[in-house]
């Protein structure tokens, strides 16, 4: 692996591995709030596949770093402006509907991506994907019933369903964004094109909100930074719960 | 027409591995580590336990990992180096292997039936759905065997495991998820 490839492939899996985590801590959040039992534990579940991935993603960061990092550096002894997540995931949770348009969008991104990443010439990157591919079907058929479910349901439901496809909307451009270390590692045949991802993201994202009756919104607006570590103020505030207790204890174990 | 049940490849190709294991004994010692969660399965019923090599004194445990975020991965780690260092091997090494990734198909036939005996239905009690994902209802209660049953939700105590609940009997049950 050339000098340039390998720096290229850590930044990548630190993203990769970012994007999980951060979704992963945000639907972790709705553990003990859920609308009932079995919906609590489904999300503590989803929750668990995204930390999962993150720290596989990590630990393989970590070892092309190999500067005495670990997967735990990587989550919890970095600031915000080093993050790398797409904003998407660091929205907060919001209301039932909130969280489950934007698991919607993100489990159709994943559906994509993750085929592509399986074709990686790099053998972990691919045997993280071949993990990922089998446990997003699982997510994808949640999200996707609730979407149906919240946006053709009540008046009310529908109008919440709206509103978040609405709110969210201008975060998914930046999902098929590429720049140039990505697109180094796509050259390769080892990181993926996402520009090329958003036309199936798209139609069956279109597919699934026109059937729960929702309006798929203009391409008004669109919000960008996560690659280059400009974020919302929300992952600021989710970092500092994520973080405090590694912090407070340095090398605690329970 | 009767079928005759075939072993499938992928659980042919492991009982090859450990039959022809240098270390046998320690295949056999290992029998005596256990999934955390579903007690009644070893890690080799399970299909976690990929392969155990002498490396001089070292001993080097290759394990894969069921769902990306099993947090009773560690625990096995720490299981399987216990049994190892209990029986006089200090040195012991866990690799964790991701590729290929962990199919219930590698699920030992003698572990499908402890699960059942245990009330946890195995992947092949229920017919997936087009998708190929656990379907919402049919898979049969391991309790009374009765194919009268519903799915209660897609994700269960575990990562690997779907609620159901039988319809005739009216128990709950697990249903281990085929992937």
């Amino acid at each position: 692996m050339s000098e340039a490839i390998k720096a290229a492939t850590l930044e990548y899996a630190t993203r990769l591995g970012d994007d999980s985590v951060v979704l992963g801590h945000r639907i972790s959040e709705w553990i003990s709030y859920g609308p009932f039992l079995e919906e609590d534990i489904a999300y503590g579940n989803v929750s668990l596949d995204y930390i999962g991935r993150a720290r596989m993603f990590y630990t393989y960061a970590a070892e092309l770093a190999n500067d005495g990092r670990d997967e735990d550096d990587f989550a919890y002894m970095r600031n915000d402006r080093e993050y790398r997540n797409l904003l998407l995931m660091e929205m907060p949770k919001g209301d039932f509907a909130y969280s489950q348009v934007r698991q919607l969008f993100a489990d159709v991104y994943y559906t994509y991506l993750l085929p592509e990443l399986l074709q990686s010439k790099d053998e972990t990157l691919s045997a993280i994907a071949a993990k990922a591919i089998k446990e997003t079907k699982y997510h994808l058929r949640r999200s996707r019933d609730w979407v149906l479910r919240l946006g053709d349901g009540t008046e009310e439901s529908h109008q919440r369903a709206q509103k978040a496809v609405d709110a969210l909307w201008g975060y998914t451009h930046e999902l098929f964004d590429m720049d140039e270390t990505e697109q180094l590692l796509a050259d390769a045949g080892i990181g993926v094109d996402v520009s090329k991802l958003h036309d199936a993201w798209l139609a069956k994202v279109s597919e699934i909100l026109t059937e729960a009756t929702l309006t798929i919104p203009e391409d008004e607006w669109a919000v960008r930074g996560g690659r280059i570590g400009y974020h919302t103020e929300n992952l600021g505030h989710m970092l500092t719960e994520m973080q405090i207790v590694h912090r407070s204890f340095p090398g605690c174990k329970w | 027409m009767t079928e005759i049940p075939l072993m499938p490849i992928e659980q042919y190709e492991r009982l090859q591995l450990r039959n022809n294991a240098d270390e046998k004994a320690l295949w056999d010692l290992l029998d005596a580590v256990t999934d955390p969660e579903v007690p009644v399965l070893t890690l080799w019923d399970l299909g976690v336990l990929r392969d155990i090599e002498r490396n001089g004194e070292q001993v080097v445990v290759t394990i894969t990992p069921t769902y990306s975020g099993c947090p009773a991965m560690n625990t096995m780690a720490d299981d399987i180096t216990l049994a190892l260092k209990q029986a006089g091997f200090d040195d012991v090494q866990i690799k964790t292997k991701l590729a290929p990734a962990w199919s219930s198909e590698w699920m030992t036939q003698e572990g499908r039936r402890k699960l059942r005996n245990y009330g946890i239905a195995p992947p092949e009690d229920a017919e997936l759905d087009e998708d190929g994902l656990t379907p919402d209802a049919h898979a049969q209660c391991p309790h009374c065997h009765s194919r009268n049953t519903r799915r209660i939700s897609e994700f269960g105590s575990t990562a690997c495991k779907a609620l159901f609940q039988c319809n005739d009997c009216n128990e709950p049950f697990d249903y281990f998820k085929k992937i």
